[in-house]
Parts: structure tokens; C-alpha cells; sequence
């Protein structure tokens, strides 16, 4: 179960603590992986540290050139692409009475249109081998919105509804689109919690821990194996059971 | 027919699965041969790859039969 020899994937956002969990799962089960990411040196690091069957594309996804060769590049490097993971965001926080029109716009292109452009190259890709997985990273908060985030939310909800239009669109043609949704992991970003804090999410999580990127990593195998085949359009929440929907 | 419509025909028979002898010039894609729309952008898509050729989308939007694809490839095609 669950084998991916043979396959070929891009990850973005590869540096970072969900999007490097993804890639080196799916490269555990034997794809080839194009690692993507904005910083050269940790992409490099990483691919040492991987082995065989990688590709190290850097690229800058507020760059709207550089997300146009993307797609392109890891089908050249990888020979064709079967699975997209559109991984990469960022967040600019603020409250939403104060938030910057530049914020907003920065958000929103860097989490929402790269993520639609990526998938819409690949997809073209895909559609015509009759197989291919979209997997984009959405969060809870794009469903259950979240103070200071209003930015952040739209992106993460947007993507949702635009998963669920590409899986509909492709289903015929072998090609999936999913959503993970993480709810609170332990990353960098988690670990600028205090404790204050951090003892107030944990007291809305039922499993009573931080979930890990392999938790997440572990859901992207899954939805990118032949085994997901009748799986489309879904958003799959990995998040310790704090909400249920 | 000529050579491309030859080839314009096989490709039509792959993609949508119809009889060949129903992909005659005057054949629309959606009306006769049953395409929906992602089947025509995938004809596009399919003819761009056979004949090395670019088909812009308002060249894309008047090709509707069999025959206005093979005359735009006979003008356009590259190889």
C-alpha cells in the first residue's frame, strides 16, 4: 500500500517543517522528489541529507515569472510530474481593522495565486498522462477563521473552493485535487508560542499534544498514492481532533 | 483528404473514442462527435503537440469542426 515508485513530485515550501516532512515521505516511499523553496543553501542541505531522486529547484513564488517556469522546470528535471504538493504560504498578521491592503496582497498571491498557477500548469501536465494528484496545504483557520488572520483565512479558504473545482473538472482524466488542513503543529512558527499560549491551544485539542509534520506527511502519502484514486475534492483536517466537521 | 487531415482524424479517433468513419470535415466536435468542453481543450491541446504549432485562444474558439482544424493546421502547422 501506498507505494510510490516510480512517481514524481514537486513540493514548494520544502524548507520549511510540514513541506520538508512531505517531501522526504513521499521520497520514503519511493518517488522521485523536486524540492522547492525560496533559500538554496537549506534546499541543498536537504537534498544531501535525502540522497537519490532529488531535484533542487529554487524559486520565489512572489516572482510571478519564477512561478510560470516552476511547473516546467520540475518536468524537465523530473521527466514528468504526477504530484503536485502546493505547500508554501506565509502569514502577515494583523488585526483586520488595521490590516495593510500590501499584506493582503501579498498573502493572497503568494498563498492563493501561486498555488492556483502551479496547479493549473501542472494539471496540464497531468490531464494528459490520465493521471495526476493535486495536494494543496490549507489550514483549520481557513474554515474556522481566526482573529488577526483575516489575509491569511481568505487564502486558506479560497484554496479549498478551488481544490474542489479542479477535482471536479478532472476527475475524468485520472487527476485528483485535495486538501490537507493541519490545525496547530509543531513547527518554527508554533515554536514562537509562549507557554500561555501554548497551554491555551492545547487545552482545544483533544489528542493533547502539537501535532508533528509527519502527521501531516503521513495524510500527503496517502492522497498521493493510487490507493486515493476516488478521492477528490476533499479537505482531510489533520489536527488532533480540535475541530470536527 | 490531405496528409494533416489524416493526421487530424487520428488523433480525434484516439482522444474522443469515436468511429472513424463518423470524423468527416463537416463533424462538430460537441454537436456530432459528443466532445464537452475540457475534451475540445484537450484537442487543442493534442493538436498543438502533433504539429509543433501554437493555436491561440481565439484561433482555439473558431475551430469547431473537423475541417476548421484542419485548415487552420494546414496554414499553421510546423510539423
Amino acid at each position: 500500500m501506498f507505494d510510490l515508485t516510480g512517481r514524481t513530485a514537486l513540493v514548494t515550501g520544502a524548507t520549511g517543517g510540514i513541506g520538508g516532512a512531505i517531501a522526504q515521505a513521499l521520497h520514503a516511499q519511493g518517488a522521485t522528489v523536486a524540492i522547492s523553496g525560496t533559500r538554496r543553501e537549506v534546499l541543498d542541505a536537504f537534498a544531501a541529507k535525502l540522497g537519490e531522486r532529488v531535484h533542487v529547484l529554487p524559486c520565489n513564488l512572489s516572482n510571478s515569472a519564477e512561478v510560470e517556469a516552476l511547473v516546467p522546470a520540475a518536468e524537465t528535471a523530473l521527466g514528468q510530474l504526477d504530484i503536485l504538493v502546493a505547500n508554501a504560504g506565509i502569514t502577515r498578521d494583523n488585526l483586520f481593522v488595521q490590516l495593510r491592503d500590501e499584506d493582503w496582497d501579498e498573502v493572497i498571491a503568494i498563498n492563493l495565486t501561486a498555488t492556483f498557477r502551479l496547479a493549473r500548469a501542472a494539471t496540464k501536465l497531468m490531464m494528459r498522462k490520465r493521471f495526476g494528484r493535486i495536494i494543496a496545504l490549507t489550514s483549520i483557520v481557513g474554515v474556522t477563521g481566526n482573529p488577526g488572520q483575516a489575509n491569511y483565512t481568505a487564502s486558506k479558504a479560497g484554496i479549498i473552493g478551488l481544490i474542489k473545482t479542479l477535482g471536479a473538472e478532472y476527475a475524468k482524466r485520472g487527476v485528483t485535487a485535495n486538501c490537507i488542513a493541519p490545525g496547530f503543529i509543531k513547527t518554527p512558527m508554533t515554536d514562537a508560542l509562549n507557554d500561555k499560549q501554548r497551554e491555551a491551544i492545547l487545552a482545544k485539542v483533544p489528542a493533547a499534544r502539537l501535532g508533528t509534520p509527519e502527521d501531516i506527511a503521513a495524510a500527503a502519502v496517502y492522497l498521493a498514492s493510487n490507493e486515493a484514486a476516488y478521492v477528490t475534492g476533499q479537505t482531510i483536517h489533520v489536527n488532533g481532533g480540535m475541530a470536527m466537521f | 483528404m490531405s496528409e494533416i487531415g489524416e493526421r487530424v482524424k487520428k488523433i480525434v479517433v484516439e482522444h474522443l473514442g469515436v468511429e472513424p468513419e463518423k470524423v468527416v470535415d463537416s463533424a462538430s466536435f460537441i454537436d456530432d462527435l459528443g466532445a464537452d468542453s475540457l475534451d475540445t481543450v484537450e484537442l487543442v491541446m493534442a493538436f498543438e503537440e502533433e504539429f509543433g504549432c501554437e493555436i491561440p485562444d481565439d484561433a482555439a474558439e473558431t475551430i469547431l469542426t473537423v475541417g476548421d482544424a484542419t485548415k487552420f493546421l494546414e496554414k499553421n502547422a510546423k510539423s
